[in-house]
């Protein structure tokens, strides 16, 4: 094969359906990736799971399955995810369900499993970039997934999956899996696997590298911004890449979105860790290469990692955020009196001591800490937030804020309040012999 | 030095694009020049002890800056820079997405 294109139909667990539709029917893809989990995301499907044992995956995979596998079908486009999250299993039952309702029989679907380490790390195991260990934290654990790199998912191509359904794969070796098949690229050419990792690093978080996340109207226009195309990439066998989108999408990919891409989420440009390979992107090149084609080459890497990073989850309690405003002359000065009741009510009638964050949206809220210049505005929203294990507390913090309404300052309006459950994660390392990935093809 | 060619003075953002991201209580933020001719400039205005010292509550641990200079670009690396980061901080935006407008608004050092 002399070009390989390769689509992303999700970057990340909310992201929008309809330009995946789009580019799978239009874009003559070999295969498309919906990356859909962060570190977090994985904590959360865990506490689902907990609730549900039928649970704990991406909570848009049967929206997303409906819509995308007749035109993946049609396109003859494989598709690689990792909307299993905590519980792959239950989301590959799921698709093989929605492909017999959608008529597609002989739809084969791979689960890959093994992810889930946590009969495997140890209460003492050090925390990977931080001092510490695990046992340090004084909460339940919900969850802990290694990194599983590309050689979890090349059996499934193997197999010739059309669909293929994983919980904590790396968002890269989705991309580079399919490329390093393709192309047949050995395990140890370090250099390509480099390549095709710049290839998915870049791709992995969707339209962040074709416009999204970039506009700033006067500075950085973008068109058509709500109707932006999801990336493809037009990937050659020596690993460098084309990256363009579909005609008559909006946004734009220019050498611009493109570089804010390439270091998005990198510390050190030449050593970028990923279950596959020790990344360079230090030389990479991006050169324009037509309207929305940028080209991109010169990645390169060295030796493969011996551990895997391990995602530990730990059940947070909740966080309670509550909010009202006030406008108009003096909005600021009352604002900021409402703030001072929260915070004394808190702790002198309810003897709550948990850390409490009260913002003055309007005036101060985002870089409060980092201590830019406040504006005197007449246009504010107090916002107070607040985290604990007990739920009370959050209810007490919430009814605080709700009650100055007719207790607190004047011309107070626009109360609401929300309690979410919260998770909290760390990170640790496991030697990577230890984790052993397993496949199951299933067939509809 | 150049001299400001009038009484505004001007920004990082007149000049350079930036994109920031997070890893635990680690942000980074990735700056580029839109002209190789203002590299230099660039350079000059951000650099890691100019950014600590410029928000000394928010970024706690070290900065490192890492250049590509074929692409006119920086990265800065802030340890102990998100108030404890997504699982502890209650800024509302406690993955610090905002960040790289705290230095696109710095003034430049011409």
């Amino acid at each position: 094969m002399a070009i390989f294109r390769i689509g992303t139909g999700a970057g990340f667990s909310s992201d929008r359906l309809n330009p995946a539709v789009d580019l799978v029917e239009r874009g003559a893809l070999n295969a498309i990736v919906l990356e859909c989990l962060g570190e977090r995301t994985v904590a959360f499907g865990h506490r689902d799971r907990m609730a549900d044992p039928q649970r704990g995956y991406n909570s848009l995979l049967e929206r997303r399955m409906r819509a995308l596998l007749r035109a993946c079908r049609k396109a003859g486009t494989m598709m690689i995810t990792n909307m299993g999250a905590a519980n792959p299993r239950a989301a590959a039952a799921r698709t093989l369900d929605v492909a017999r309702e959608l008529g597609l029989k002989g739809l084969k679907v791979a689960c890959i499993e093994g992810d889930d380490v946590s009969t495997l790390v140890p209460r003492d195991a050090p925390f990977m970039d931080e001092p510490g260990m695990l046992s340090d934290v004084d909460l339940p654990v919900v969850g802990m997934n290694a990194y599983l790199g590309m050689d979890a998912i090349i059996p499934a191509l193997g197999a010739k999956a059309d669909v293929i359904i994983g919980g904590r794969l790396a968002d890269p070796s989705m991309f580079l899996a399919p490329l390093a098949h393709c192309f047949s690229w050995r395990a140890s050419d370090m250099p390509r696997l480099g390549a095709g990792t710049l290839v998915g690093h870049l791709m992995e978080c969707g339209m962040q590298v074709t416009g999204g996340y970039f506009a700033d109207p006067g500075v950085k226009d973008v068109e058509k911004l709500a109707d932006c195309g999801y990336p493809i990439a037009e990937v050659q066998d020596d690993g460098s890449a084309v990256i363009t989108k579909l005609p008559g999408t909006g946004g734009c990919v220019t050498p611009a979105t493109v570089k804010e891409q390439l270091l998005y989420e990198v510390h050190d440009p030449s050593c970028y860790l990923t279950p596959d390979v020790t990344a360079d992107f230090s030389r990479v090149e991006v050169a324009a290469a037509g309207p929305d084609r940028v080209k991109v080459s010169r990645a390169s890497g060295s030796s493969r990692p011996e551990m895997l990073k391990v995602t530990v989850g730990f059940d947070g309690g909740f966080q309670g955020e509550a909010g009202l405003s006030y406008a108009g002359p003096g909005a600021h000065g009352r604002a900021q009196l409402a703030a001072e009741i929260v915070r004394d009510r808190m702790a002198r009638v309810h003897g709550v001591k948990n850390d409490i964050r009260v913002d003055l949206i309007g005036v101060s809220s985002l870089f409060a800490t980092a201590r830019v210049r406040a504006t005197e505005a007449e246009d504010v929203r107090l916002h107070v937030a607040l985290r604990s294990r007990q739920k009370e507390d959050a209810e007490l913090m919430l009814w605080e804020v709700e009650s100055l309404l007719c207790c607190g300052p004047a011309g107070g309006g626009g109360y609401r309040g929300v309690i979410a459950p919260c998770v909290m994660t760390k990170s640790v390392l496991i030697p990577r012999e230890q984790v052993k990935p397993t496949l199951e093809v299933m067939v509809a | 030095m150049n001299a400001p060619r009038c009484n505004i003075r001007r920004i990082v953002r007149d000049i350079a694009h930036a994109r920031s991201g997070d890893k635990g209580n680690t942000s980074n933020i990735n700056v580029w020049a839109y002209d190789p001719a203002n590299y230099e400039l660039l350079k000059r205005t951000l650099t890691s002890e100019r950014i600590k010292q410029t928000f000394p509550l928010l970024i706690r641990g070290q900065v490192t800056r890492y250049e590509l200079p074929h692409l006119c670009g920086l990265n800065f690396v802030m340890h102990d820079a998100l108030e404890g980061g997504v699982n502890r901080s209650l800024n509302l935006d406690s993955h610090g997405k905002s960040f790289s407008y705290l230095l696109l608004g710095l003034e430049l050092e011409e």
